[in-house]
């Protein structure tokens, strides 16, 4: 065996045989294996074609929206309040980046990234898809720009993309009315619509810019790119235009308004102007106010402990939700509301002696003036200020009766003006207390009710408003700010319709011309508590003064003694004119006046002039 | 004295005119390969001119080697298999001791030239086996395959080592084909892939990590298609989209947009599917076939048995390359780092593949002529 198996003699013959059955039995075999290979192309690209042609275009071709300009925001004069400006902003898309921290930290040497906006930026990620741009960081510098984009390549996923970034080019004097857009955050993501705010960074927070989101904003468009496996867009290969939001005409007057804040020379207090014709608001002021521009992109932490930490609370819209005691300036509503109610007649007089009783009480309610003004009619007792008048109406006028009345002018209840938030005052009666205190009604609150005093509360829209109310002859007319939208820039610009006004309730007219008549003596007459700022104009006014005692908004209690008139008081002034045609009603309040008519009323004739004195506007 | 020289000379050199050479066939068919190989670098290299003047001149440099060893007679070619044979393994050694790479420990620097000790076991491989079998009694006993089997092993091991499995595998191929030729017969052929199949949850074990998470990406893509798994699937989606004509030259977005990793080297077959469809697939897949089935015939033909497994060799051994590339692409195998022969980009494959079929055309030359 051994020596067979080692035989040197090899068979050429045979052995090339065995090769030949071999090469083709392995030829065979390859054939066999290719052919499968064949086969799995074929089931690749015949079979799964378009499934796998889908899935190539979805790679290559990404879907973007392009967000919608928002609209502008002007004056009733096209004067602008709101626009936009170009800038840059840094992007990111996370899932691109490979180690999110260490790109940021070298991120920040090219661009320099606070230690907010890194933190912003990672509480946005939580809650976003990874695919989704994030904005890291807005009004990039020239500087900066031309910066990153020379790093550029060091940074995939990050990029420089133009945008539109809102500016309020009057700064503090439409802080609070306009106020400001600002970064969607965790909380608007959850009741808003994703879809019209795809791309879209910013978001009306307060004001006009948040009544009016929905028209501001607008609809997004889309861009279908083509972008590579970094997700750079290569190419834009076809595009669906955003439609811009409307252009928003307000009904504030520019100059009325620069005038009204001026008069305060920076003293806190707020004023608002509106037309009775119509009730627009034709200006609304409330002082101290704050730049909106440093919320737009985001303010920095010391900004924002200044403004919160000031004494005067600028963030407080006071003409909107301020809370002020109406004090005397109630008088010519109650006047009103005797008349029409029949509790008096235009000739029936009091007598003033400094002290008013309610029959078995020993308090005394007191006249302003020590020892009375004596026998006064309506006119007079408004022209004076009496207090007695209207202690005896409101007893005689019942709470009831009284708080029913004072309703129609809006008082206790949101004026319902295009703004968010509104307060809605105090008007005191049975129900309200009960319901706050659960304690039963005393006389004696009637009696303070009556001079717009005890729980009696309005904001300074609120009383503006029942101004405009009285100076309409009791027609009711929706407060508003917006009075025409522009659909785009060539575009007409459309007047609001509104709901026509309530029918009027002062049924009388000679009821409103005693009433008026008392006003008017307030600026004019002899006797008038602001007989001083009538003087000299060509027009005639119709007012009412009024002080009240402070008290402090956060309800804690405040020592008075030691201060002067100045600090325990407020000043009010309200008034409409021209008296016989008013075509303007306001209301002002100055949270440190010795009397209205000392501090208030001024102001309100520098006001009134400018919108009704010959040289000034008319609208 | 000078006179007779002269004649031998010339007479040997009428006699080596009259052999042609090169095959033909062969010829034509590799350097249509080639030149489709250009075609779809110019495109999967994004249009850069220098990348497939640069791959030009590889493949030149390859063709130049393959006419050198062509010259070459087989008979010498089998006395030199034992000496290059050792000397790869030196150097695989040599590697594995001091060599450098990126990560992977596969070049031997030379300071003139850096290459790869493994590209050269691709021919020494099937050289040696092909130079032991042809002494023996074929087909090759249980010892022979023994003998055999430690030459292949030896050299595989280390080359998987390095870590380099495409490679392994190849150099693994070339020697097992020459045995398969040499006539093994079935049963132990069966008998060896049970036994391999029993070893392989134990080979298992000693894989790379990043080499069993490409076996287990390859089991499943889909389950993570962005990390390991994304290569496999935007790879088989460029290769789907191509569809049955094609997306057209320089038309495939997947290389283009750079979904496609590699697309210039190990991926450039799904870039090539991608812009020439199924046809396009087919008639490479065929030339491939017909290049595999020349090198089957010169063998066939070949004068000793030396030449005869080298040659079978070295034209199955091209198989290996088409199907594990292509296997690769289409995700019917994992993720192993084998390039398409003679179109991905690279000079170390063309260079080393070009010489294989050098000595193809040697053993051609050298062919059984009806005189003999």
């Amino acid at each position: 065996m051994k020596a067979s198996r080692r035989a040197p003699i090899k068979d050429g013959l045979r052995e090339s045989a065995l090769f030949q059955r071999r090469a083709i039995a392995g030829f065979a075999i390859i054939v066999a294996l290719l052919a499968t290979l064949a086969v799995r192309f074929v089931y690749l690209q015949v079979v799964r074609h378009d499934e796998f042609s889908t899935r190539a275009d979805q790679n290559r071709i990404k879907l973007r929206p392009i967000p919608p300009a928002r609209g502008l925001i002007y004056d009733r004069n096209g004067v602008l309040l709101a626009d936009n400006t170009a800038a840059f902003r840094l992007e990111v898309i996370p899932e691109q980046v490979k180690d999110l921290d260490a790109t940021l930290e070298a991120l920040g040497s090219v661009v320099p990234l606070s230690a907010e906006e890194v933190k912003r930026f990672k509480e946005q990620r939580r809650n976003r898809r990874g695919f989704q741009s994030l904005p890291l960081r807005f009004r990039l510098s020239e500087d900066e720009v031309a910066r990153f984009a020379v790093n550029r390549w060091r940074f995939p996923g990050v990029d420089v993309v133009p945008y539109l970034t809102r500016n309020y080019p009057r700064g503090a004097e439409f802080g609070h009315l306009v106020g400001y857009v600002a970064r969607i955050d965790e909380n608007d993501l959850d009741h808003m619509d994703m879809g019209r705010y795809a791309g879209t960074t910013h978001i009306g927070r307060t004001g006009i810019e948040r009544y009016y989101e929905e028209l501001l904003h607008g609809e997004p468009g889309y861009e279908r790119v083509e972008t590579n496996a970094d997700g750079r867009a290569l190419r834009i290969l076809d595009r669906v235009p955003p439609k811009p939001g409307q252009n928003l005409y307000l009904s504030i007057d520019i100059g009325l308004q620069e005038v009204t804040e001026a008069a305060f020379e920076g003293r806190a207090g707020a004023a608002v102007a509106i037309d009775p014709r119509n009730g627009e608001v034709l200006a609304m002021v409330s002082v101290p106010s704050y730049d909106p521009n440093l919320f737009v992109n985001g303010i920095s932490f010391s900004d924002y402990r200044a403004l919160t930490g000031s004494s005067e609370h600028p963030l407080l819209h006071r003409a909107l939700v301020g809370t002020y005691k109406p004090g005397s300036t109630i008088k010519p509503f109650m006047g009103i509301a005797g008349l029409e109610l029949g509790v008096r007649r235009a000739t029936d007089t009091v007598l003033s002696t400094g002290e008013f009783h309610i029959p078995g009480q020993d308090r005394a309610y007191r006249d302003w003036r020590r020892g009375g003004h004596g026998r006064v009619d309506l006119i007079e007792s408004l022209a004076q200020s009496v207090n007695t008048y209207f202690y005896s109406l409101a007893m005689d006028m019942g709470i009831d009766r009284l708080a029913g009345y004072m309703g129609q002018f809006g008082f206790g209840s949101p004026t319902g003006i295009d703004l968010n938030g509104e307060g809605s005052g105090v008007l005191p009666s049975r129900e309200w207390k009960r319901g706050m205190f659960n304690k039963p009604w005393f006389p004696g609150e009637t009696v303070i009710a009556g001079i717009g005093q005890g729980f009696w509360v309005v904001t300074p829209l609120q009383l503006a408003n029942a101004v405009s109310i009285l100076a309409a002859h009791g027609q009711r007319y929706p407060v508003h700010l917006l009075r025409a939208t522009q659909l785009g820039f060539n575009a007409p610009v459309e007047p609001v319709t509104l709901s026509p006004p309530q029918l009027s309730f002062i049924h009388n007219d000679a009821n409103w011309e005693a009433v008026r008549d008392g006003m008017i003596a307030v600026v004019n007459g002899p006797t008038g508590t602001a007989n001083k700022v009538g003087a000299g104009a060509t027009y005639v006014i119709a007012g009412k003064t009024g002080t009240a005692q402070r008290f402090s908004r956060t309800g804690d209690e405040v020592d008075t003694h030691g201060l002067d008139d100045a600090q325990r008081h407020q000043a009010l002034f309200v008034a409409f004119a021209p008296a016989q045609e008013p075509r303007i009603a306001m209301a002002l309040v100055m949270e440190f006046g010795a009397s209205g008519s000392h501090d208030a009323a001024p102001l309100a004739r520098k006001i009134l002039d400018h919108w009704l004195a010959p040289e000034g506007q008319t609208p | 004295m000078i006179d007779s020289l002269l004649q031998a000379a010339a007479a040997t050199a009428r006699r080596q005119l009259r052999r042609p050479r090169l095959d033909h066939a062969l010829l034509w068919a590799l350097l249509l390969v080639a030149a489709i190989g250009l075609t779809t670098l110019y495109s999967a290299g994004d249009q850069d001119l220098g990348l497939v003047l640069n791959q030009g001149a590889r493949l030149l440099l390859g063709g130049i080697l393959m006419i050198v060893i062509s010259r070459i007679p087989p008979a010498t070619l089998r006395n030199w298999s034992p000496w290059f044979y050792c000397i790869s393994v030196l150097l695989l050694v040599a590697v594995a001791l001091m060599g450098e790479g990126r990560g992977a420990h596969r070049w031997l620097d030379l300071r003139v030239v850096r290459f790869q000790p493994s590209e050269m076991l691709k021919l020494s491989m099937p050289m040696m086996v092909a130079w032991y079998l042809h002494a023996r009694q074929l087909p090759p006993s249980w010892l022979d395959l023994l003998a055999v089997g430690a030459l292949i092993a030896v050299p595989a091991a280390l080359i998987a080592k390095q870590p380099d499995l495409g490679t392994a595998l190849l150099v693994a191929a070339s020697g097992v084909f020459a045995l398969f030729l040499s006539g093994l017969s079935w049963w132990r052929i069966g008998s060896l892939v049970g036994l391999a199949g029993a070893i392989a949850p134990v080979a298992w074990h000693y894989l790379h990590e990043y080499q069993k998470n490409r076996v287990r990406m390859f089991l499943n893509p889909e389950a993570d298609p962005l990390g390991n798994g994304w290569h496999i699937i935007q790879s088989e989606i460029a290769v789907g989209a191509g569809g049955i004509f094609g997306k057209g030259w320089h038309h495939g977005s997947q290389s283009r947009l750079e979904f496609l990793p590699e697309h210039t080297t190990d991926f450039i077959f799904a870039v090539f599917s991608e812009e020439f469809g199924l046809i396009g697939v087919c008639i490479l897949l065929l030339l491939y076939i017909f290049i595999i089935g020349r090198s089957l015939w010169v063998a066939a033909n070949a004068k000793d048995t030396y030449s005869r497994l080298l040659a079978g060799a070295i034209g199955m051994s091209f198989f290996v390359y088409v199907m594990v590339n292509g296997g690769m692409i289409t995700g019917l195998l994992p993720v192993v780092g084998v390039p398409l022969p003679l179109v991905s980009y690279g000079g170390t494959s063309a260079v080393s593949l070009l010489s294989g079929f050098g000595v193809l055309m040697s053993i051609h030359a050298h062919r059984k002529l009806l005189r003999d």
